[in-house]
């Protein structure tokens, strides 16, 4: 019942947010429930949750089961400290019909939440869904100038990886000896070595474009850019993992040989689009468009960890997918507030910050090292165990993903110079009083950079079992 | 013993923490006490520690782990033992020196600045000594980047000024790229070894199970991240441009600890590198190469930190060359007298810069022996100590490592005497254009020239008695003394082997050496004592006035073309090519949409044919049903 109360929560809030006209009654009502779930998602992860099994779509076999091993904890736990960090720090920003923005927010959290739970196949494709479509308005609706073009243009794209994904379900499902979505039948499903490429591949393209890897990943940068920055907060520091989330909890224990037989050529194609992605930051002007490939630069990593196959470079992914989301979620309030308060994302008009609001510039600073992976902050683990596996898999292919230790520093600092230091720019002038609900959440989420970089013994708690059980075969 | 060892390294981050987050409540009186207290309380604690490890030998204790999990185990677990109890002392004492020296030389800035100056200063102390107590190679490269870090917010400590800025930049970014070296060494042990701790990497046994191209590799990788932190060929820049932050900082940071990381490390892991003939020949000439490259272009310069700088390169560089050639004592000897009396020197420049207000042009200067007698008196007895005169302690930790080259090769002896003459001229010239002559500054600047407060001298007397003195340490059998540092050091470096050369040789060699130095001292000092450089005027002394072009070399052939590619990448690629195939994709979709539309055109003629010709395919289909399910079949197949 845990399981399903952390997903209604969420659900029911936004129905009521729907009837709240008034913006500080709607504030309180989405903090409250996203805080709520924050507290049940803790409890989940260091004290786990019984299945939940109900019958859902009985003519064709289709079950509501939700379940939780340690991947789902780190990301359930991401979603429940991500929501209420988004809200209460964008919480001053002008919002129109501010009921319906949250109240779409909510809808979202609980199709990711979904996604992370679901144990059945069906379910997973529901949610996967649901996960996308408020994002479709809220990036249509409240995004910039440039946000129906480009919002269609992230729908269809990943609509068209879902659908891939449909088929994939549709031709696993009827292969399964007991015509069932469930996770387990799915593993016992008798496919040919064909069947098992071109499901593979199905799957394999949806999580791809979803997390995403080169070259699949041009909506993103775009998507970042356009959407509300609470929107961006909610598809880079979660949404992006649901495409990582699916390919270790279905794509590897469904399809053991073709992951097998891919494992290279992913490698390969994730450490590329890691460089290349690192490259094209260092030539960013606008801080959201930086902030947006260095994490496509990570997620890549990410994605080359998760296919060298090996225990150490899982655990690092499972780290990881729960520190980049805070890192980057601490990024993007500091982008925020510094865009609402001087309306410019221009790194060339900034400047002078760490002068005029030096709070928020020790903040920068302090996310901008985590986003570098300095030892004892929370990035280094992950990625000191990423590159470990990668340079297990092979040596050459972890000098060359190396060099994006480097890039990182470049294109990080610049930034950092650019906002932070030198004098004060006009633009920068024009900040007033330092957003307090923004820096209190800055301040947690640092806090919790520290926290889980010098003792990531707590993370690794929460994934240990899971993490035997991927590999005991 | 735990708690005490915790503590070293606890007081310094404790006060980080202490004046980082009250940086707006502490007056600056409570700032300078706390910051300077908390780093004297963590050398109280290393003496202790260090007589403990006179008495009863190393010590390993457990914290916590760090890392343990998927069969992969990193303790955080601390060391100490004859090599890091060393290093705690110098760190922490020459620490405390310049922790009370800064409380006078920041004086001027604000109240919040100065907090923030001296949490940074107190965080580069707790890295430092987590990088030299930790047991494995990971702590230590945790301390590695810190101290990274660390030099990276104190050069760019006067944030507002773009020069300092990217100088704090390029430190940073270049030495990331050593870390990246030293990182994929540590890859490879734990790849070959499954351990990093340094009690199962550094012993016999690990070095059978691994293969000579295991060994060199791991070792060459390891001096990649030394080059960085020590700043030898080709990774050297940074430092000269990191004279950028204040002064106190150069003389800790950027000379006597910080850039010493690499010998520590090298030394640390003395048993890989001896067993890689390679990589002590790659070692030894780097090192004899950036000691001859930085001299040349210390001679050139007329701005006293810059000379400073390249001199630290120019002597880290010595040092190298010592540990290529198997003096291990001998090159961490030369660390800690190069501490004190490198220290010294930058400090005595900070004290001229105090008294000439922010002037670093030493063109500009000149006959401030009388105005400013400790500094002058301390700074002269640097320079003797670097020039190697005997007895200060330059001459003997410096003659141990040439002694060492010559009987490994004698070109690197040669070499390394061309460099010892070079180093007594460029310190002789930078001394006698400073202090001796007539003072060339304004006469507002004459007006107001002062010797330093107490809190700036004092320190300055203790290094300069400490840079006479520390030569005891190491007094070779030659010369009647026991070598304490290398009996010390016998539980790292195994016990030092005897230098193959006659005493008469041994003799002769010091001789020429030291004949060769003072000769040059005294060209220097004759020929600057009057006047300053002029600009130079010959191909020679432009090209080194101009530090060899090095840095328009890498600008050109490294930063540029990159800089271009990104944007190549950025432009061409992913604009118009995977973007573009994207977009094109769309618009392929609704151009065909626009034109199947057409189809539709109301005409019923046109749907009668086209129901039609959809019952033929419907009819072929179902005649050739089994066909078509082996295509489909096929396909997936």
């Amino acid at each position: 019942m845990l399981l399903l109360s952390t997903l209604c929560i969420p659900f029911i809030a936004a129905i009521i947010l729907l009837f709240v006209k008034h913006n500080e009654k709607a504030n309180y009502v989405a903090i409250a429930s996203s805080g709520v779930t924050m507290a049940l998602a803790f409890n989940i992860a260091y004290n786990g949750a019984a299945n939940f099994d109900a019958d859902w779509i009985l003519s064709i076999n289709a079950r509501f089961v939700l379940s939780v091993d340690g991947l789902a904890k780190i990301l359930v736990l991401l979603t429940g400290i991500s929501f209420p960090a988004i809200l209460i720090a964008t919480s001053k920003n002008e919002i129109k019909n501010r009921n319906q923005f949250l109240s779409l927010m909510l809808f979202t959290q609980t199709g990711l939440l979904g996604v992370f739970l679901a144990g059945d196949a069906l379910l997973f494709y529901f949610f996967w869904e649901l996960a996308l479509i408020p994002v479709y308005f809220l990036c249509s609706i409240w995004g910039g100038e440039k946000r129906i073009a480009i919002t269609f243009k992230f729908f269809i794209y990943t609509f068209l990886g879902s659908l891939f994904m449909l088929i994939g379900i549709i031709l696993v499902y009827s292969n399964t000896p007991d015509h069932s979505f469930l996770i387990e039948s799915f593993k016992h499903a008798s496919l040919t070595n064909g069947q098992q490429l071109a499901a593979f591949a199905l799957f394999f393209t949806a999580f791809a474009i979803k997390m995403p890897i080169f070259p699949l990943h041009t909506w993103q940068p775009d998507a970042y850019e356009q959407s509300p920055t609470a929107v961006t907060m909610v598809l880079s520091a979660v949404m992006v993992k649901m495409g990582l989330y699916g390919v270790i909890r279905w794509l590897m224990p469904l399809f053991p040989a073709a992951f097998a037989s891919h494992e290279k050529f992913v490698v390969v194609l994730s450490l590329i689009g890691v460089i290349y992605a690192s490259f094209i930051a260092i030539r960013q002007d606008d801080v959201k468009r930086l902030i947006a490939y260095s994490s496509i630069a990570h997620i890549g990593l990410m994605s080359a960890a998760i296919f060298t196959n090996t225990t150490v470079g899982m655990q690092g992914v499972f780290i990881q997918l729960f520190s980049h989301g805070i890192n980057v979620l601490g990024l993007w309030i500091i982008a925020d507030v510094i865009e609402q308060q001087t309306g410019t994302r221009s790194m060339n008009t900034l400047g002078g910050l760490a002068k005029k609001q030096p709070t928020l510039a020790i903040l920068l600073v302090g996310f901008a090292f985590a986003n570098i992976a300095l030892p004892l902050t929370n990035a280094f683990v992950g990625e000191f165990l990423m590159f470990n596996a990668i340079f297990q898999f092979n040596p050459w292919m972890a000098a060359f993903a190396g060099v994006s230790v480097v890039l990182a520093a470049i294109y990080t600092l610049n930034m950092v110079q650019k906002v932070a230091y030198g004098n004060v720019s006009d633009a920068t002038n024009l900040m007033q009083a330092p957003n307090k609900s923004a820096q209190f959440v800055l301040i947690v989420l640092l806090s919790i950079v520290f926290v889980t970089g010098v003792y990531p013994q707590v993370l690794f708690n929460i994934t240990s079992d899971t993490l035997q059980q991927l590999f005991v075969k | 013993m735990k708690l005490i060892i915790g503590f070293i390294v606890l007081w310094p981050l404790i006060g980080f923490l202490f004046n980082g987050l009250g940086r707006n409540i502490w007056n600056k009186k409570v700032i300078a006490y706390k910051a300077t207290g908390y780093i004297v309380m963590s050398f109280i604690f290393s003496i202790l520690t260090f007589l403990n490890v006179q008495s009863k030998g190393a010590i390993t204790v457990h914290y916590f782990d760090f890392i343990n999990t998927a069969g992969f185990k990193i303790p955080f677990d601390l060391k100490v033992d004859a090599l890091s109890s060393l290093f705690l002392l110098v760190i922490t004492g020459v620490g405390s020196l310049i922790h009370l020296y800064s409380t006078a030389y920041m004086k001027d800035e604000e109240a919040p600045h100065y907090a923030r100056y001296f949490a940074y200063l107190n965080l580069f102390v707790f890295s430092m000594l987590l990088l030299v107590l930790g047991d494995n190679y990971v702590i230590m490269f945790i301390g590695w980047e810190g101290v990274g870090l660390c030099s990276y917010l104190l050069i760019g400590y006067w944030f507002t000024n773009a020069t300092y800025n990217y100088a704090a930049k390029k430190a940073f970014i270049m030495n990331r790229i050593g870390d990246l070296g030293f990182l994929l060494a540590i890859f490879w042990l734990i790849v070959k070894l499954g351990t990093v701790s340094y009690g199962s990497v550094l012993t016999a046994e690990s070095l059978a199970k691994l293969s000579t191209t295991d060994i060199t590799a791991i070792t060459l990788l390891l001096f990649v991240g030394a080059m960085g932190k020590s700043a030898q060929i080709p990774l050297y820049t940074w430092l000269p441009d990191a004279m950028a932050g204040p002064t106190p900082v150069s003389a800790l940071i950027h000379a006597a600890t910080m850039v010493t990381a690499g010998i520590y490390m090298i030394t640390r892991s003395n048993i890989l590198f001896s067993a890689s003939e390679l990589t002590q020949h790659v070692v030894a000439i780097v090192g004899i190469s950036t000691a001859l490259l930085a001299a040349t272009i210390a001679i050139k310069q007329n701005d006293i930190k810059k000379v400073l700088a390249y001199s630290t390169v120019s002597q880290l560089g010595y040092m190298f060359l010592g540990l290529g050639v198997g003096a291990y004592s001998g090159a961490v000897f030369h660390v800690i007298t190069h501490a004190f009396f490198k220290a010294l020197l930058f400090l005595g420049a900070g004290s001229v810069i105090h008294a000439m207000h922010h002037e670093q042009d030493i063109r500009k200067m000149g006959g401030l022996k009388s105005k400013l007698p400790i500094t002058h008196i301390t700074f002269l007895i640097g320079c003797i100590a670097i020039a190697g005169v005997p007895p200060f302690s330059g001459f003997f930790s410096k003659d141990e490592i040439l002694a060492a080259a010559f009987a490994k090769n004698p070109i690197y002896w040669g070499l390394g005497v061309i460099g010892a003459a070079m180093t007594a001229f460029y310190m002789f010239r930078l001394y006698a254009t400073t202090f001796l002559g007539q003072f060339r500054g304004t006469d507002e600047q004459a007006h107001h020239l002062h010797e330093s407060p107490s809190a700036m001298t004092l320190p300055l007397i203790l290094l300069a008695v400490a840079s006479a003195i520390a030569g005891a340490i190491g007094i070779p059998a030659l010369m009647g003394g026991n070598h304490w540092l290398s009996h010390q050091l016998v539980p790292i470096i195994g016990e030092t082997k005897e230098v193959a050369l006659s005493h008469s040789t041994e003799w002769a060699l010091m001789g020429a050496s030291v004949g060769i130095a003072i000769s040059t001292l005294l060209i220097a000092i004759n020929r600057y004592k009057r006047q300053a450089d002029e600009v130079p005027q010959t191909a020679l002394g432009k090209f080194l006035y101009n530090k060899w072009y090095v840095d328009e070399l890498y600008n050109a052939v490294i930063v540029q073309p990159l800089n271009r590619f990104a944007g190549f990448l950025k432009e061409v690629i992913e604009k118009n090519i995977i973007d573009g195939a994207v977009n094109g994709t769309g618009k392929i979709v609704q151009y065909s949409a626009r034109k199947i539309r057409l189809v539709q055109n109301g005409q019923v003629g046109y749907y009668i044919l086209f129901i039609v010709l959809g019952i033929i395919v419907l009819f072929l289909c179902w005649f050739n049903d089994i066909t078509i399910t082996r295509f489909f079949t096929n396909l997936i197949k």
